[in-house]
């Protein structure tokens, strides 16, 4: 089996990848959950980096000539979907941000009226 | 009955001190200026107009500084409450026949619309609105003449039952699918809008702005 410095490069890059993860699950930052989901994707890039044959079979059942194109196709889809739960959990943030502004200079106002009462 | 006027202003130093004291002048004594993270005076500006002030530490879009000043309007009591805008557009003197229908009691929001009478308005201005009023008909099937006039009047009911989510321009719109959902009786009134060259300037943008804010209100579409 001959590997090629492109596999070099993504089992490197894998490794490091699963190595931030491990810790920063040490470091309570994810959930073991989370930590297992980037576990299975970064441990079947490896196995894909390593030997690109074994999903030669399932790509071929699926229509796709060669299983490089069925990784790339999987990592896109997988792209767009981690790019849509970024969206909405943004979104999310913004409005707590909004509700917190509002609070904050509700409660200004509230502070100055009492003060003034006084 | 308390009625209280909330004037949503971001960076409108140089006309909001007209807008509250022509507001005071007619009479007019709970005026509630949301500073939304303005990068000129305007806080103070307002603050000595004789307003009461809120400020967003940082700007939030016009949208929420108006569901701030509702919400505090609500907090204190308010039975009306009247949206106005902050750059000298809406005429004080429109603001009677907005609130009448309301104050009888016959209907829960008014809505200003400056496509009741003939209007001499600027083409693309005129082309955006129209399209804000196909958007809000395509999705919320809301027959509007104007869709997106910001000078309302609502009561205390409609104030609490519309809930604005959205922070930025698209509120507008949402406020309309809101009187629909929770079946407000509402009603358009006849206003004029001053055209001048302020209000040009910070006007809410040309077409490029109403088709941000319309894929903005898609992707909320899909997500909720």
């Amino acid at each position: 089996m001959n590997i090629t410095i492109i596999q070099v490069i993504i089992v490197v890059f894998a490794l490091f990848a699963w190595s931030r993860a491990f810790l920063r699950m040490r470091g309570k930052d994810i959930s073991v959950g989370e930590f297992s989901f980037w576990s299975l994707i970064w441990i079947a890039v490896l196995i894909v980096a390593i030997s690109p044959g074994l999903i030669g079979g399932v790509s071929g059942i699926l229509g796709i000539g060669r299983g490089i194109d069925l990784a790339v196709y999987i990592s896109i889809l997988l792209l767009f979907y981690l790019v849509f739960r970024v969206y909405v959990s943004l979104d999310a943030q913004k409005n707590e941000i909004t509700k917190l502004v509002r609070e904050i200079s509700i409660r200004d106002v509230k502070i100055k009226d009492s003060k003034k009462k006084k | 009955m308390n009625i209280f006027i909330v004037i949503a202003a971001y960076n409108e130093g140089k006309s909001i001190a007209k807008v509250i004291s022509g507001l005071k002048k007619a009479g007019y004594n709970n005026i509630v200026v949301v500073d939304d993270g303005s990068k000129d005076d305007t806080y103070h500006i307002a603050l000595n107009a004789g307003a009461t002030v809120l400020r967003h530490v940082v700007n939030r879009g016009q949208g929420a500084a108006l569901k701030t000043g509702i919400e505090y309007s609500l907090r204190s009591g308010a039975d009306i409450i009247v949206t106005f805008d902050a750059d000298g557009q809406h005429r004080v003197e429109d603001l009677k026949a907005m609130i009448a229908p309301v104050k009888s009691g016959q209907y829960d929001i008014t809505v200003g619309s400056r496509f009741l009478k003939p209007v001499d308005m600027p083409f693309f201005r005129r082309l955006t609105l129209k399209i804000a009023v196909f958007v809000v008909w395509f999705f919320y099937g809301a027959r509007m003449t104007d869709a997106h006039n910001g000078f309302r009047v609502m009561n205390r009911k409609a104030a609490q039952t519309i809930n604005i989510t959205s922070d930025r321009m698209e509120h507008a719109s949402q406020i309309v699918e809101e009187i629909h959902k929770k079946n407000l009786k509402f009603k358009e009134v006849p206003v004029t809008i001053l055209y001048t060259d302020y209000s040009m300037q910070h006007g809410h943008g040309g077409v490029l702005q109403a088709l941000k804010v319309l894929a903005r209100m898609i992707i909320r579409r899909i997500i909720e």
